[in-house]
């Protein structure tokens, strides 16, 4: 164990680094095919179908558990199509706008205590940041796909980002009152006790306005007017093929996945467990740690799959009523609420 | 490390210098706008190497994140036609050229080498690890320049209210609906099913 550290501690900074990230994306990257495969098996059950059940491993179907592993060999084997009269070089960087961000926000996330690539003080900011700037890949790649279908697409998609965006950075305002902090770490330690002090109640109409609005953000159903199939086919990606399209589909889910632990870190309290620390302190798999995080991202990204198996599209003049006249008046409301209740120190959450 | 910082301070600057220069000079305006945003993104860049990360993220998060996305939005719906942009060009570059000289002898006298520098200016104190760049300003904004930020604050709100005023026009083609009318409506209001004899075949 000693020869290990010794090992670790005498590489360079930069490999150091290098190795986190490395360890940060493969498990991501890994849990984005499975999330592609749980998501056809679940709505599947909900359907009352079976899924996919015919790839799996040696001979062996296994429930269809090779099916990622094929898809991803599909696409990365299929030709790339570039429109005639595409601009050539946006038309490649879109994907890459589109997965850059939605990778480079995991750089502040805190896994378990201590455990953070890199621990800044203004990581909140940095992922509404982050976050935000998804939205180029979209844009970029339905205007210069010089098509119909993909500029609209695009378009719809631009403006409720941007709309939802407002709400979902107004739902952060009211957790970092809250917290006091900006530091996501420190969020989760300010939400420390049980399941009741967590963010969760004290801020409920920000955690319901900051999923629902992550759902809008990833143009997830019911919010998918953005690639709504029966009017503009499949929206701003209509003209991607192969691995451009796969890259575009890496981002939406690696940015459902990124939205569910954020809810987590934000409003559940992370890594923390849902009993009192001195019932758990030091019990087995009933302690804090990162099995709880996993548990509640899980959780949340079940209800991705959900709704999209439950609910019908939104009309899209109502999408943007929601995110102008409802939510934003909610949140606005709710943040003079919670500093109300920071200032007097209310029991319990803020004392 | 002061080595390599210089050497980002230097990649940042050629390149914000670069975007700046292709922002006016493409031809393309949707060039021109993606230019911008790789020009807030060295800005932001570079403020982050003079210990400002709120302002640099800020940057990145409102310019980029929000402003440049509806510019391409305006920008990618019109059809700017550039040969009658172009047609006034060089009447109006006398002007165009007076001006420019004007802001670059202000911006001279403002900012000129007599006002900046090392020996002007004393190099601040590098801030601990700790320091919260965040927390100090919220402080300073909050106290110190409390009127300040308010007054901001209400000139952007009337900005807002005037720019829905001007363009909130009730024109009669437009037809506004209203969601609470609407999810109370029953069948009853949209359908009446009359009872009838069937009438005799046609000859």
């Amino acid at each position: 164990m000693n020869a290990v550290i010794e090992l670790w501690t005498s590489l360079p900074v930069v490999i150091q680094i290098v190795i986190k990230i490395v360890a940060i994306m493969l498990p991501l990257m890994i849990l984005v095919a499975y999330y592609t495969y749980a998501e056809r098996k679940i709505i599947g059950f909900m359907q009352v179908r079976n899924g996919p059940n015919r790839v799996g491993f040696f001979g062996m179907r296994l429930w269809g558990l090779g099916q990622p592993i094929a898809d991803a060999v599909k696409l990365m084997f299929k030709e790339i199509v570039i429109p005639s009269g595409a601009n050539k070089l946006l038309f490649l960087i879109a994907p890459m706008l589109s997965i850059g961000p939605a990778l480079a926000a995991w750089a502040v996330f805190p896994f378990d205590a201590g455990i953070v690539l890199a621990d800044v003080n203004a990581g909140l900011l940095y992922i509404l940041a982050m976050t935000s700037l998804g939205v180029y890949g979209v844009i970029i790649a339905g205007w210069a796909s010089n098509s119909k279908y993909a500029f609209l697409g695009s378009i719809r998609s631009a403006a409720q980002i941007v709309s939802y965006e407002i709400a979902m950075g107004f739902a952060l305002v009211g957790v970092l009152v809250a917290a006091g902090s900006l530091n996501l770490g420190d969020i989760v330690m300010a939400q420390e006790g049980s399941v009741m002090h967590w963010f969760w109640l004290p801020l409920l109409p920000l955690f319901l306005v900051y999923f629902i609005s992550g759902v809008a953000e990833t143009n997830r159903a019911p919010f998918d007017v953005a690639e709504g199939e029966s009017e503009i086919v499949a929206g701003f990606h209509v003209e991607y093929s192969g691995m451009t399209f796969a890259v575009f589909f890496l981002a939406e889910y690696a940015n459902m996945i990124l939205i569910s632990a954020l809810s987590a870190l934000m409003f559940l309290g992370g890594w923390l467990s849902p009993l009192p620390h001195v019932w758990v302190d030091g019990v087995f798999l009933l302690d804090d740690g990162f099995h709880w995080l996993l548990l509640k991202t899980f959780f949340f990204m079940f209800l991705f799959l959900w709704f999209r198996a439950t609910f019908p599209r939104y009309r899209y003049d109502q999408i943007m009523r929601l995110g102008w006249k409802v939510f934003i008046p909610i949140t606005i409301v709710w943040i003079v609420v919670v500093a109300g209740m920071r200032v007097g120190e209310m029991p319990w959450w803020f004392n | 490390m002061m080595g390599f910082e210089k050497f980002l301070f230097y990649v940042f600057s050629v390149f914000l210098i670069f975007s700046a220069v292709m922002v006016i000079t493409r031809k393309n305006p949707v060039h021109s706008a993606l230019f911008l945003v790789l020009a807030f993104f060295n800005s932001a860049g570079l403020w982050l190497l003079a210990e400002a990360e709120f302002l640099a993220i800020a940057l990145v998060l409102v310019y980029v994140g929000a402003v440049m996305v509806l510019f391409l939005f305006v920008v990618m719906m019109l059809d700017i036609n550039i040969a009658e942009l172009r047609a006034g060009f060089v009447r109006n570059a006398p002007v165009a050229i007076v001006v420019a000289i004007a802001m670059a002898v202000e911006l001279l006298i403002v900012v000129g080498p007599q006002r900046f520098g090392i020996d002007v200016v004393a190099a601040p104190e590098p801030r601990p690890a700790g320091y919260s760049n965040t927390e100090e300003l919220g402080l300073a904004l909050f106290t110190e320049h409390l009127y300040a930020f308010e007054i901001a604050a209400v000139i952007l709100l009337v900005g807002i209210v005037a720019a829905i005023g001007l363009t909130m026009r009730k024109r009669p083609e437009t037809k506004y609906q209203d969601p609470s009318r609407q999810v109370t409506v029953k069948a009853s209001d949209r359908l009446r099913v009359i009872k009838m004899d069937a009438e005799e075949k046609a000859r």
